[in-house]
């Protein structure tokens, strides 16, 4: 019987949590299957992240080793992939709709002939056929679309935070070393060097300030930036988001971007300045607890998400706002 | 300096930047109505920004290449007045609503009767569906190095060379050309293009050439459909919002900091 597979990704050298959501995810499908989960732990050395996976009810944990492996090279991971694919066959291939699933997935997808959905809210097993029905958000979260492929293995990427993650069991999964012939002539895009940047992780606040295209000036940012250290007193940590738009101005950078393409947060308290709510950013921060709209258009879509609104334009709201808080605090 | 040709491709699209509210489905023909006009999508047009930027510093030219029912000649001729050379549009019914291989396939097939090109420039994923699978499936189809998500190109001689973003920052990577880069809205917006050259090309239309199936495929049956099962609509997501009045900035900002206060008891 074929098994599930699925890519196990580690963030910063530790077990990342979305692969422990895929094993949930996984598992519930091969239950309904009756089949085993496996997974594999891709690397030029994998035993640590292996060892960590162990304890999470699968049934094999693949090393999947070799020297061209290390760090992630997106052509020696595909290549490495599709040869393990090859040798053991998998019904149903998972990956998270991460950095890594993103370059992997449809390369592999092709490689292996088959069809691939990507950024799965849900699967489900269709019990006339066998096949994986998945569920995708499309047209920015406003329609759910439930497709479903042919090809083996079905292939699904699978957005974070989707199944719970999965808890440890007492049993220990099978190690299996396979080490694939790889050529470093396959690596055609070569790495020269990466630059680490101080990356702002938005679902770390308890507060958003996000200012969109009605922001009218790089410099109204530090208004927004001056809320925030005014709001920190009392609302915990605050940092300052944006809508694409801010980012295609290259007024902020992308890490502080809300939305499908950047992150999907859902804070206690999401403050929207002048954003109108294009579907995209609203997919980015519909969950959080409390949204607060500022906006001069009272027609705007984020007035509908809204739990306070406030009509008026930003540039005298926002100072006033400050001494207010200010003289309160 | 050797000039650089590019091809990019850009998908039309409704308007993602429209409310919700214009959004609805057809449960009975799967279908997502849309009310808005319809755009080139913005990650694409981020590749053309990034297509021209390459051609103001090296020379040579940009075609576009569009795969889609066409809704609008307008909104494709935009890419002409921002700065490309040629457009190329790809209609055909057998062509609709095929899967992300086989639009990387049908694509690839009108690449190749281009012929020679240095650089492939799409969107990192569209504003409808955001798959960001048919980049990465055309440069397999083409054999051709891909790089995704770059947020600034350089040309060096035979190679490229490209800022990607990656989770810990970015990453400098280089390849040999021809390759197929993904563009990331990092690049920056595509350039304004002034109302009276959109209304000057417009006046004086060059025809824009269509390639169908009979151009570009042997045989439709090699090309696969999206599979849709059903088709519905998500949870509503309105809530009930209570819009603080008042006389002055100042009035409302007062009760905004009451209501604050009130929060955080």
């Amino acid at each position: 019987m074929m098994e599930i597979l699925l890519l196990v990704e580690a963030k910063e050298g530790y077990l990342d949590k979305t692969t422990l959501e895929l094993i949930r995810g996984g598992s519930d499908l091969a239950k309904d299957l009756g089949i085993g989960t496996s997974a594999v732990v891709v690397g030029d050395e994998t035993s640590r992240l292996a060892d960590s996976v162990a304890s999470y009810g699968l049934k094999k944990i693949y090393k999947l080793e070799h020297p061209l492996l290390k760090g992630f090279q997106p052509e020696a991971w595909v290549e490495a992939l599709e040869w393990l694919c090859r040798q053991i066959t998998p019904g149903i291939f998972l990956i998270s709709h991460s950095f890594v699933g993103k370059e992997v997935a449809p390369r592999l997808a092709y490689r292996l002939n088959t069809e691939l959905t990507t950024d799965c809210l849900n699967l489900n097993i269709d019990p006339q056929d066998g096949l994986l029905i998945r569920t995708k958000p499309i047209y920015g979260g406003n329609a759910i679309a439930l497709l479903k492929c042919a090809g083996l293995p079905q292939m699904v990427t699978v957005r974070k935070n989707c199944f719970g993650p999965m808890e440890k069991v007492t049993t220990q999964s099978d190690l299996v070393t396979m080490v694939p012939a790889l050529d470093e002539s396959l690596i055609k895009v070569k790495s020269l060097k990466t630059v680490k940047e101080e990356v702002v992780e938005l679902d770390k606040a308890n507060m958003v300030i996000a200012g969109g295209r009605g922001i009218v000036s790089k410099e109204d940012f530090e208004m927004l930036g001056a809320l925030a250290q005014v709001m920190s007193t009392s609302q915990g940590k605050v940092m300052i988001g944006c809508s694409r738009p801010v980012v295609d101005k290259c007024w902020l950078s992308s890490d502080r971007q809300v939305g499908l393409t950047g992150s999907i947060i859902a804070p206690e308290t999401y403050m929207a300045v002048g954003i109108s709510g294009a579907i995209q950013h609203l997919v980015g921060m519909i969950r959080s607890k409390r949204i607060i709209a500022i906006n001069t258009d009272p027609g705007c879509n984020m007035f509908k998400v809204a739990d306070v609104g406030v009509v008026e334009d930003y540039k005298a709201l926002i100072p006033a706002l400050i001494k207010k808080l200010e003289e309160l605090a | 300096m050797k000039e650089i040709n590019s091809i990019v491709c850009a998908k039309q699209i409704p308007d993602p930047e429209v409310p919700f509210s214009n959004v609805s489905v057809d449960r009975e023909k799967k279908e997502v109505i849309v009310d808005a006009p319809n755009v080139i999508s913005p990650y694409d047009e981020n590749a053309l920004e990034a297509a021209i930027r390459i051609k103001e510093e090296l020379g040579g030219k940009i075609t576009v290449l569009s795969l889609g029912r066409k809704v609008s000649d307008t909104v494709l001729r935009k890419t002409i007045a921002a700065g490309a050379d040629a457009l190329i549009l790809i209609e055909d019914p057998g062509f609709e609503r095929l899967n992300s291989n086989s639009v990387a396939y049908v694509l690839s097939r009108a690449i190749q009767k281009i012929g020679a090109y240095d650089l492939i420039l799409t969107g990192r994923q569209a504003g409808d569906w955001d798959s960001g699978q048919v980049g990465l499936i055309l440069a397999e189809w083409l054999g051709i190095p891909a790089i995704s998500l770059a947020r600034s190109i350089k040309i060096k001689g035979d190679r490229v060379l490209v800022e990607k973003t990656v989770p810990v920052g970015y990453e400098v990577v280089e390849a040999g050309l021809p390759a197929l880069i993904t563009v990331s809205n990092e690049v920056g917006e595509l350039r304004y293009v002034s109302r009276s050259k959109m209304m000057g090309l417009l006046k004086r239309p060059t025809p824009i050439p269509k390639w169908g199936s009979k151009d570009l495929v042997d045989n439709l049956e090699r090309l696969n459909k999206i599979q849709l099962v059903e088709l519905s609509t998500p949870p509503d997501m309105r809530r009930e919002c209570l819009i603080i009045e008042g006389a002055s900035p100042e009035e409302k900002a007062d009760k905004l900091a009451a209501f604050f206060k009130e929060i955080t008891k």
